[in-house]
């Protein structure tokens, strides 16, 4: 039966059919991982039409933004997605390089790619904790993820300051410079990871009760992927060939050595398997960068931080951070702050397929695909 | 990433293909060198629909959608005029003279798409549609019919700047709540002064609920 047709009948009161159940998930559910909605009709167990609700967390990021100095907007970049703030700072200050013709200097890159990666290693850690977590696996994936993703916020503690509010990357390179003994600390870490992975995947890779509540659970064709814009580790399971890191390479990511994982079905399940296969390959990489990172400045001296006014023009930059595709988009009219800022938020543009993916199943499988599409409510709102 | 056309080719090729169809280049002078394709209302949607679907292109990626706003300005302009003036013998000769007129530009509202290649691997593609003014006519028409990905974004572009996206599937305000009249992105947009989305004072709850806790 089409939604029009059980919109009639239920406006008619016809609806003897059975039980049409409006249902609203959310904001305050645990399994929306923030302060998110979803208007549900429910058929039985079915769904026949849900709706995503958000704005909870509005505070219009990029007006605040647009009314500071460019240096100022990078602090709140941190606050988008609250996970990753490394690589929030990168896709904005990528943006700002391009717009004013900044250079950056190559021991700067290495360190950018080493905690871009640290950054999507504990992320992608804690998504499929979280997963696991939804579909009932109380605890333990969990924490074994947290656990990990400690020691990694500990290193940017110690780097910048602060453990998730990083604030570290500048236009032009980094606000400060690592040590050398930073780096031995992530060398040793790094070598311990391989074997955290593999006994993360162990764990439930073939557990049956996982592969029952999730295989051909939310299935997204390579089709739709593309024209609704889903990128990220969702747009690569449902085996679309597009990592940014690959196709339009910013930084030194062209030097190194890595695949990029697809998936064969692009049910929850190919999802669940590709954050654990990127998490390999985001440990290939970091092994490369901590062999290749040269010796010398972090930011060419004669970059302006302060005061930088761009010649009036654009610049979209865009960088493959954990969820996706974010990017940037700056328009300067040749003043000291940015006339548009605007970023392309990739978890709220992955949440425009939701409904299709969810049309057909019961709630419980909402609650997993959802958990699969891995937002961020601060992102999602700005 | 195979090579990309310029804009001005992608110009030639979309005119000699959707005869009729305006297109403008609008040339950025950052170092991006990102330039821009302005599009008219009527061809747009055919437009886009070349790009997406053209063997060489295949835009089949609309990446990023937003509003921007640009305000009514002002130019002021020296022009010389010639007038009667007073000679020194007192009689009337004609002389040029310099004026300043104040012109007005009318501000718009604009909408831009980037688009990129999943195909071919490039990008990026930007298209622009502008309103004829900032206060009734703020209609483009909406590219979501063509990508999906527009749809929450030209829901945003429209909630946050007032553009009107014809052909929408399901217009509505997306991060402001239903019944927000204003659009806060505008670069005039003045937050109510009644203090009306403004949070409870806490000082005031925290004596009220004090004075409950009390026996």
């Amino acid at each position: 039966m089409s939604v029009a047709e059980l919109e009639r009948l239920v406006a008619a009161g016809e609806d003897g059919l059975g039980d049409i159940l409006e249902v609203s998930m959310g904001p305050h559910h645990p399994s929306t991982h923030g302060v998110f909605r979803m208007d549900v009709r429910l058929e039985g167990e079915k769904v026949v039409r849900l709706k995503p609700v958000f704005g909870y967390l509005h505070r219009n990021h990029e007006k605040i933004a647009e009314h500071g100095a460019y240096l100022a907007a990078i602090p709140y970049t941190d606050r988008l997605d609250y996970l990753n703030s490394m690589t929030n700072n990168w896709g904005y200050v990528l943006a700002v390089e391009k717009l004013a013709g900044i250079p950056v200097p190559e021991r700067a890159e290495y360190i950018r790619v080493i905690v871009a990666e640290l950054t999507r290693f504990q992320n992608h850690a804690g998504l499929v904790g979280f997963l696991l977590q939804d579909m009932g696996a109380s605890g333990t994936p969990l924490m074994y993820a947290f656990r990990e993703r400690e020691k990694i916020l500990d290193l940017f503690e110690s780097l910048s300051g602060a453990r998730m509010m990083c604030n570290y990357l500048r236009f032009g390179g980094l606000r400060v410079d690592c040590t050398a003994a930073w780096l031995d600390e992530v060398r040793q870490l790094v070598a311990g990871l391989p074997r955290f992975v593999d006994e993360f995947e162990a764990l439930l890779r073939e557990n049956e009760i996982l592969m029952a509540r999730t295989q051909g659970v939310g299935v997204l064709s390579r089709e739709l992927a593309i024209n609704a814009g889903v990128t990220g580790p969702m747009l690569r399971a449902s085996s679309v060939n597009y990592d940014i890191r690959k196709v339009d390479p910013y930084g030194v990511y062209g030097r190194f050595d890595f695949r990029v994982p697809l998936g064969d079905h692009g049910d929850v399940y190919d999802r669940y398997m590709m954050r654990i296969l990127e998490m390999r390959e985001s440990l290939k990489i970091l092994e490369q960068a901590l062999r290749g990172i040269p010796e010398g400045p972090i930011m060419d001296p004669k970059t302006r931080l302060r005061g930088l006014r761009p010649k009036a023009g654009e610049a979209y930059g865009r960088i493959e951070a954990p969820k996706g595709e974010l990017g940037f988009y700056l328009i300067s009219d040749g003043s000291g702050n940015p006339y548009r800022y605007r970023v392309r938020p990739p978890s709220m543009i992955n949440l425009t397929i939701l409904e299709d993916m969810c049309l057909g199943r019961n709630v419980a499988d909402v609650v997993v695909i959802l958990g699969s599409v891995d937002i961020v409510l601060g992102e999602v709102d700005r | 990433m195979s090579a990309l056309p310029t804009v001005e080719d992608l110009k030639a090729q979309i005119e000699a293909s959707l005869p009729g169809a305006a297109v403008t280049v609008i040339p950025n002078g950052s170092p991006s060198a990102q330039h821009s394709l302005l599009l008219d209302h009527e061809h747009a949607r055919a437009v886009a629909l070349f790009l997406r679907d053209h063997p060489d292109l295949r835009l089949d990626f609309c990446s990023l959608v937003t509003g921007v706003d640009w305000l009514d300005t002002e130019t002021t302009e020296k022009i010389k005029v010639k007038k009667m003036v007073a000679g020194p013998d007192g009689s009337e000769i004609e002389q040029e003279v310099e004026e300043t007129r104040k012109m007005k530009v009318p501000g718009y509202l604009e909408a831009i798409y980037h688009l990129f290649s999943m195909e071919k691997k490039h990008g990026p593609v930007i298209l622009r549609l502008r309103t004829a003014n900032r206060t009734d006519q703020t209609h483009v028409p909406s590219l979501t019919p063509v990508w999906r990905s527009c749809e929450f974004q030209e829901r945003e572009a429209f909630d946050l700047y007032g553009i009107v996206f014809d052909g929408h599937p399901d217009l509505r305000r997306i991060l402001m709540w239903e019944g927000f009249q204003d659009f806060p992105m505008r670069k005039d947009y003045v937050p109510p002064a009644d203090d009306s989305l403004a949070p409870l004072p806490f000082a005031s709850l925290q004596r009220a609920s004090t004075k409950e806790a009390r026996p």
